[in-house]
């Protein structure tokens, strides 16, 4: 690769572009304006010859960056996959002819928007270097399975089945967890009918014949240091003994804790032992050793059981739980069936609000238990009355509507599951937020969540020792497009820990997380970013001479990637990085920069587009949109034929997070009219791919008020929007908006 | 209270539930209802019912025998199968329906007044006979169902139309004497009582123990 720049620009007149635009006007502007080297036109440049003429410039040493003016950068990416140079693309396919009528009216104002694109581009490629992996990666291949309960178990075999040998750290001094406990479990095959025996016991067997697998009993992790690749692991044991292990990835599968039944005085907990949880009815059988359960108050013959649903669960009462653990009500059958297997002649009563049975089998499971004669009443319990003979259920039927009650010997309690996620990095940030949203109170079930808890992880980290929860104190990620990611690289959460389930759910979490854990330690020893970046070898470094140690960087980084050193400078820790750029946008003196991402990449997009004058009546509007989301709506837009604005210019940004204020005002100073930024849900139920950058931007870009009015302009000229992949129809309608805001408003007075 | 009523209720305690499976046509099916009130919503007569078919089931899993038997709601079903077919435990909740007032009405609990309960008990009166409806006979015998004044009403704004099938020889007068039978009405009859004993055998069956 040369030292010195050699700017290519490769535009293609395929697709309808050639019939559309002037490509010899838009040559010029790149060699002219855009500064190119060269610019070679070509009528199809995506197929094998298009692509041959552009690698043949790459091996002869004749450019060094690449401006390739076709379609989206989101398509054609395999056609263009150039190694070793760095490549902007200008969109004009999506982004112009595609959204843009064809007629003589529009062609002027289409061919500007064209031009636009390219000189944009050009600037881009300007400010980008190829990039290259630093040395910080290094393969290591053996992974941290934290918690030896049915998921860990499961995760270490089968990350070990893969050739990726896996330590088990277990705080007891046996593997099984929870599990361990049970009788039976809820079925996992058809036809779902019975209680199943527990995988326990083979899973331990497979453990213990498995050299891939090392197992510490009686140990915790005292800490977590380092990053994917290279985390340093301190073991101790309950003796006190310490070991330190590296390992590349970590698994953390600590689990849940059973709710507190002492918190339920109302259900007889804690008066009667004739008032038991799920749990303890396990253990009742368990001890009752294939024998028939007694009443455990006085060894009584057990003739009706009553199952109380959803036991301070899915409630708002203080103390109770606000979720549903999910795994209850399937639990509650599989005991029925216990009694019923045993003795059909016992009367088995569920008393639920919603029966629900999540899983394959579970539908097939409930109505086994129908057919066992299991009776299934609607109804919410108010209270247990215990008796000297029996106790009272006392409830109401929520189909009859009307208050009752139903005798039990035994009374089994539906309570839920608590995460042993650790401490949340956040707790005080977010407690001191709740209290800012005066007159509503922190949710009052999470009180209990929060208790004496201790840190799993350990992590060395300045942004605490353990992952970020989102509620309820479960460990944060995103439950449909990526469930295991943590918001620490790296470290994979799986089974309870991440949110309720059972059994079934939770050997599939593990096999996902050692999936992703595999992920990790193999981008990381490639120097390549991990999810959603997966591949980019970029990576952020800052200029330590301009860094006034301010810590927005340290702190806001969603993902925990940067700690400190001894002068309390940011140290960015290559293979935590998620490539976000958040960061980027955070720090007020733009020091952090990738090779191929910038302020400049973008800042220098924005200053060189042609600013018409203000009686052009040609306004100019900068959309700033999130690549993940807003962009391919906005070229979903383009292949549907929506047309938008001629007046707009959309730069693709990684994250909302990575937006420089710097950005917005350079935009305005230099005589746009309005700018908007566009990026994913931002809230508990977030759509961002960084979890916190559209959050952090919308922060932000509240306080770009202040800025607005020193500069004498209208609010309304900044917008930020929250858009979904799927708002085609919308994010054109947003663009529209705004230009036909300017035209109430009027153009900016910074033209110059 | 009938005696078989009597007996009923010694037999099954409170065990009004099993009570519907051993008694009841499809009776087995109730304890599958898992509460959705698909059936009840899909009812086109639903909001006329004191309790629709969704209901009915959980009362009689929460033990009201009396309720049950004694209400009108099961003789509201007019077979229009809607709720079996949307049924998503695929309860055959018409036949049920019907199967509940069947035996109600074999204990002497159901409804004396309610409308479908007596037209049920007129078609069969007539139907017994002869083994084939007399229309004629059982037309009037509706129209004076409640009392000789509403009949006679009911009688003279029918007549037109009464004439119009007598010209057209839709209706014959002479069925009023006699009226058309079976070719065997012996062997008809000796096939209700067959059927009679088949099911009293099957309550018997379940008499000994439950
Ligand atoms: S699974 Fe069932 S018992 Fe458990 S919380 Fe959910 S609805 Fe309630
Ligand atoms: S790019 Fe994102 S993940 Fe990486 S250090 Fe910056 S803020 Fe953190
Ligand atoms: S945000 Fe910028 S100035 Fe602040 S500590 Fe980070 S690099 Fe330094
Ligand atoms: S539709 Fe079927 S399952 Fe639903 S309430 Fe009616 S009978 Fe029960």
């Amino acid at each position: 690769m040369a030292d010195e720049m050699k700017m290519g620009t490769y535009i293609c007149t395929g697709c309808g572009i050639g019939d559309r635009l002037d490509a010899s006007q838009m040559e010029m502007i790149a060699t002219r304006e855009g500064k190119a080297t060269y610019a070679k036109t070509h009528d199809f440049l995506c197929s094998q010859a298009g692509v041959d003429m552009i690698q043949a410039d790459i091996d002869a040493g004749e450019v060094s960056n690449a401006v390739i003016a076709a379609c989206s950068r989101r398509a054609k990416n395999e056609a263009f996959n150039f190694q070793d140079i760095a490549v902007s693309r200008a969109n004009l396919r999506e982004g112009v002819i595609w959204v843009r009528p064809d007629t003589d009216e529009a062609r002027e104002t289409t061919q500007e928007m064209a031009d636009d694109y390219i000189r944009m581009a050009c600037f881009e490629a300007k400010h980008m270097h190829a990039p290259k992996p630093s040395d910080e990666q290094s393969l290591n291949k053996h992974l941290l399975v934290v918690g030896g309960g049915i998921t860990g178990m499961t995760a270490a075999l089968e990350a070990a089945k893969a050739g990726y040998p896996a330590t088990i750290v277990e705080k007891t001094g046996q593997l099984g967890g929870m599990a361990g406990r049970l009788a039976k479990k809820i079925p996992t095959r058809s036809p779902y009918a019975n209680p199943a025996e527990t995988e326990v016991a083979d899973l331990i067997a497979e453990i213990e014949a498995n050299s891939n697998v090392t197992v510490c009993l009686n140990s915790t992790v005292a800490k977590t240091e380092g990053a994917p690749g290279r985390f340093d692991v301190e073991i101790a044991t309950e003796s006190g003994s310490t070991s330190t292990i590296q390992v590349g990835a970590v698994i953390q599968a600590s689990g849940f804790k059973p709710y507190d039944a002492n918190q339920l005085p109302e259900f007889a907990y804690g008066k009667t032992p004739d008032v038991v949880t799920q749990a303890e009815l396990e253990d009742l059988v368990k001890a009752a050793n294939g024998d028939a359960v007694k009443r455990p108050s006085d060894g009584k013959e057990i003739s009706e059981v009553v199952f109380v649903q959803c036991a301070g669960q899915r409630s708002d009462k203080e103390g109770h739980l606000s979720y549903c653990s999910g795994f209850c009500c399937n639990a509650s059958i599989k005991q029925a069936m216990y009694f019923k297997d045993a003795n059909a002649g016992i009367d088995t009563t569920v008393i639920f609000t919603d029966l629900r049975t999540p899983g394959s089998g579970g539908e097939d499971f409930y109505r086994s238990g129908q057919q066992k004669g299991v009776v299934f009443t609607k109804g919410v319990v108010s209270e247990v009355e215990p008796g000297s003979d029996g106790h009272t259920v006392k409830f109401k039927d929520l189909i009859l509507d009307e208050d009752t009650a139903i005798q039990a010997d035994l009374v089994v309690l539906a309570t839920g599951m608590l995460p042993n996620s650790g401490v949340d990095p956040y707790a005080a940030e977010k407690a001191a937020a709740a209290e800012e949203e005066e007159g509503e109170e922190a949710d009052k079930g999470d009180v209990v969540a929060t208790v004496d808890v201790e840190s799993i992880l350990n992590l060395d980290y300045r942004q605490g020792s353990d992952v970020p929860q989102l509620v309820h104190g479960f460990t944060d990620s995103h439950f449909i497009c990526f469930p295991y990611e943590t918001r620490r690289t790296g470290i994979y959460t799986a089974g309870p820990v991440r949110r309720p389930m059972d059994i079934a759910q939770a050997r599939e979490d593990a096999t996902g997380a050692a999936m992703k854990a595999i992920h990790a330690v193999e981008n990381a020893g490639k120097g390549r970013a991990a999810h959603p970046r997966s591949g980019d070898l970029s990576y952020p470094t800052f200029r330590k001479e301009g860094c006034t140690q301010c810590k927005r960087c340290t702190v806001e980084c969603p993902f925990g990637a940067i700690n400190e050193d001894e002068e309390r400078y940011p140290t960015f820790n290559e293979s935590r990085c998620r490539r976000c750029g958040t960061c980027m946008g955070a720090c007020p003196v733009r020091v952090i920069s990738f090779e191929n991402y910038s302020v400049d990449t973008v800042g220098a997009q924005i200053k060189n587009v042609d600013m018409p004058d203000e009686f052009d009546e040609k306004p100019r509007i900068l959309v700033l949109a999130c690549e993940n989301d807003a962009y391919p709506a906005l070229d979903m837009a383009g292949q549907n034929h929506i047309e938008y604005s001629a007046f707009v210019r959309v730069i693709p940004v990684r994250c909302l997070g990575s937006v420089n204020t710097i950005w917005v005002t350079d935009a305005l100073n230099s005589g746009y009219d309005g700018v908007i930024l566009m990026g994913c849900q931002k809230g508990d139920d977030y759509q961002c791919h960084f979890v916190k950058g559209s959050e952090l931007a919308h922060t932000r870009m509240s306080k770009i008020d202040d800025t607005l009015q020193q500069l004498n302009l209208e609010t309304e000229r900044v917008m930020t929007y929250e858009v979904a992949i799927t708002d085609v129809q919308r994010a054109p309608k947003l663009i529209n908006e705004m230009a036909e805001t300017i035209e109430k408003i009027g153009m900016s007075p910074f033209k110059f | 209270m009938s005696d078989m009523n009597v007996a009923m209720v010694e037999r099954y305690r409170n065990n009004f539930l099993k009570e519907v499976e051993h008694n009841v046509e499809e009776g087995d099916w109730v304890k599958m209802c898992m509460q959705c009130g698909v059936c009840s919503g899909s009812c086109p007569l639903g909001p006329y019912w004191d309790h629709p078919p969704q209901e009915l089931f959980m009362m009689i899993r929460a033990g009201k025998r009396e309720e049950v038997l004694t209400s009108t709601s099961m003789w509201m079903c007019t077979s229009c199968y809607n709720c079996i077919v949307r049924c998503p435990r695929e309860l055959p909740i018409t036949h049920i329906m019907h199967g509940l007032a069947h035996y109600a009405k074999r204990l002497g609990l159901a409804p004396k007044e309610q409308p479908t309960f007596k037209f049920s008990q007129h078609f069969w009166n007539n139907l017994v006979k002869k083994g084939r409806v007399n229309e004629l006979k059982l037309g009037l015998s509706l129209y004076f169902m409640n009392g000789l004044v509403e009949g006679i009403k009911t009688s003279l704004n029918m007549a037109g139309i009464g004439l119009g099938m007598l010209k057209t020889k839709r209706m014959s007068p002479m069925e009023m004497i006699g009226g058309h039978s079976v070719k065997d009405t012996k062997g008809f009859h000796a096939m209700l009582k067959k059927a009679e004993e088949i099911e009293a055998a099957r309550v018997e069956k379940y008499g000994k123990g439950s």
